[in-house]
């Protein structure tokens, strides 16, 4: 069954580098990059692109004991909502691997689960339906973007507001260290020199619904690779697939997509099996960038975020280059953006992997 | 939307015993710890695969409903969507301990992966061959709509031919799957 078209229309985004979409597509544009060394928790000079506490003051505060994260999501998505004002049938879809899990340190265990925190957003963005949480793991932000167009096209909604978040944390560091994945210099991803990924923290928000808008969600799918669950499949099966079935569903041929926005995390393997994929899609002539090297890994976020500034790109015809990269260091080749530059975009594809072998793939074309 | 007068198939877990459409497929002597429950369940099905020791106890809840309800069943372009409570909130809490202490920190990453609340469905993914559509959602109650609502989109729009659906909550010995096949 063919169902009718989803549009976005609204974006907006929260990270170290500002606190709105216009000030981090300039800083964006200017190719600064968020991540320097911090001191999280007991974890001293880690390479992450964390919020300072001089920007952390100007994040606007919905409940006077708000958690940084509840301060970046409410940032992210005001502005939104107050645009595009929620009724009883706009869904609240939120994007987190791990909210707030750094409440375990004080013993809160039952305020660190997922609803809670979703709960709290729900009510303090005058949301009237209960709100859906997805979590799965780092595609969790760009599979979210596809709940809410399933969930419109199936008649569940009428429109949704996307909000993603997650903060870098002592819990999350500690483990991506013990799993020897952080670099330790700022990411590089597909660079020969590549290390590991830095960690992030941000906020992104995305409002869609079936009224024609700014930009058509031509189609998407997230297809396991049921490989491993902590490695990424090495032939990219899972994400061949998902950008199949989402082409199939754009019903356009894979020549017509002119950028794609990859997942670009830096880690050997990722980089690695998402060249192996795009070669094997025969998408290796496109342009394509990752967004790692100026925002970290931002986890349940990064999907959502990523699509925010592609989008952006989109709008203004800018192609903004692959911070970080310098030599390729990938088995097959790929091209990527080295150096800012202007064309027309009117199709996107955007990708995101992750653990438990989980994949999606979205294609979006301007309108 | 689909109704549950759809549903093909159905697994419970709760209070020691595993049902498969209203029938008793296995049940432990009461009151043991949920991993003895998962390993006596695990042996009863007689089946070789190591990899389940290593398993999280969400993901060892999880792996024995889809092998008790996809016993026999046709596994083409079957889709994977379940739904919790706690996340990954059991394994964080392990994790949390590993490294509360700076005497004692010791984070590991055979605990750390399971601190996602989708590997569990990878997991399944993995056992199953399933290379298909897979979600993962968190709320407070089974949100029986939302699932089913998801499950009838894979299904009509012919991204799934059927779908694996349904709750699997497990924090700290309380435990509860209930799977479905639409």
């Amino acid at each position: 069954m063919a169902f009718d078209p989803i549009y976005i229309h609204d974006i907006n985004c929260v990270s170290p580098l500002g606190l709105d979409l216009a000030s981090n597509w300039t800083q964006s544009l200017a190719g600064n990059c968020a991540i320097v060394q911090h001191d999280v928790g007991r974890l001293q000079n880690v390479y992450t692109a964390k919020i300072t506490k001089q920007v952390a003051d100007n994040l606007r505060t919905p409940l006077k004991d708000s958690a940084l994260l509840e301060r970046m999501l409410f940032t992210a998505a005001k502005p939104i909502v107050e645009r595009h004002v929620p009724t009883s049938r706009t869904a609240l879809i939120l994007s987190t691997t791990k909210g707030n899990i750094a409440l375990l340190e004080g013993g809160r265990t039952a305020d660190a689960q997922l609803p809670v925190l979703a709960k709290k957003m729900a009510e303090v963005l005058g949301f009237q339906t209960q709100p859906i949480v997805v979590s799965q793991a780092c595609v969790s932000g760009l599979l979210a973007l596809s709940v809410a167009k399933r969930l419109i096209q199936i008649g569940q909604y009428d429109d949704a507001v996307v909000l993603a978040g997650d903060v870098v944390s002592e819990f999350v560091l500690s483990g991506f260290q013990a799993f020897q994945a952080m670099s330790p210099f700022p990411c590089k991803p597909f660079d020969k020199d590549r290390a590991g990924v830095s960690l992030g923290e941000a906020a992104a928000c995305i409002y869609v619904s079936k009224e024609k808008g700014e930009f058509k969600i031509l189609g998407e799918a997230s297809i396991n690779d049921a490989n491993h669950i902590s490695g990424p499949s090495r032939t990219g099966e899972g994400l061949v697939q998902s950008v199949l079935c989402a082409e199939q569903e754009a019903n356009i041929d894979i020549k017509d997509i002119d950028f794609i926005s990859a997942h670009g995390t830096a880690t050997l393997y990722n980089d690695e099996m998402e060249a192996i994929a795009f070669h094997r899609l025969g998408l290796q002539d496109v342009p394509i960038h990752s967004l790692k090297g100026y925002y970290g890994h931002t986890l349940g976020a990064s999907g959502l975020l990523e699509t925010v500034i592609a989008l952006q790109c989109m709008r203004a015809g800018v192609f903004i280059r692959t911070k970080g990269f310098e030599t390729l260091g990938v088995s097959q080749p790929l091209n990527i953006i080295q150096r800012i530059s202007c064309g027309k975009i009117n199709r996107l594809l955007k990708t995101a992997s992750g653990f438990g072998g989980s994949n999606a793939a979205m294609i979006i074309e301007k309108t | 939307m689909l109704k549950k007068t759809a549903v093909h198939k159905s697994c419970i877990i709760e209070q020691h015993r595993i049902v498969v459409d209203g029938k008793l497929m296995w049940a432990s002597e009461p009151h043991v710890p949920f991993s003895d429950f998962a390993k006596e369940a695990f042996h009863h099905l007689d089946i070789d695969y190591p990899k389940f020791h290593k398993m999280d106890a969400l993901s060892k809840l999880a792996f024995l409903a889809a092998e008790y309800i996809l016993q026999d069943e046709d596994k083409d372009a079957l889709a994977l969507v379940l739904a919790n409570r706690s996340g990954s909130l059991d394994t964080d809490v392990k994790h949390q301990e590993s490294i509360q202490d700076t005497e004692n920190y010791y984070p590991r990453p055979a605990t750390f992966v399971y601190t996602l609340a989708n590997i569990c469905t990878g997991e399944i993914a993995i056992r199953h061959g399933l290379q298909t559509e897979n979600a993962f959602f968190v709320a407070e109650e089974f949100p029986e709509e939302t699932i089913f609502a998801y499950a009838d989109y894979l299904l009509q729009s012919n991204k799934a031919k059927r779908v694996l659906c349904g709750w699997v909550e497990y924090f700290q010995e309380d435990y509860r799957a209930l799977l479905y096949i639409f």
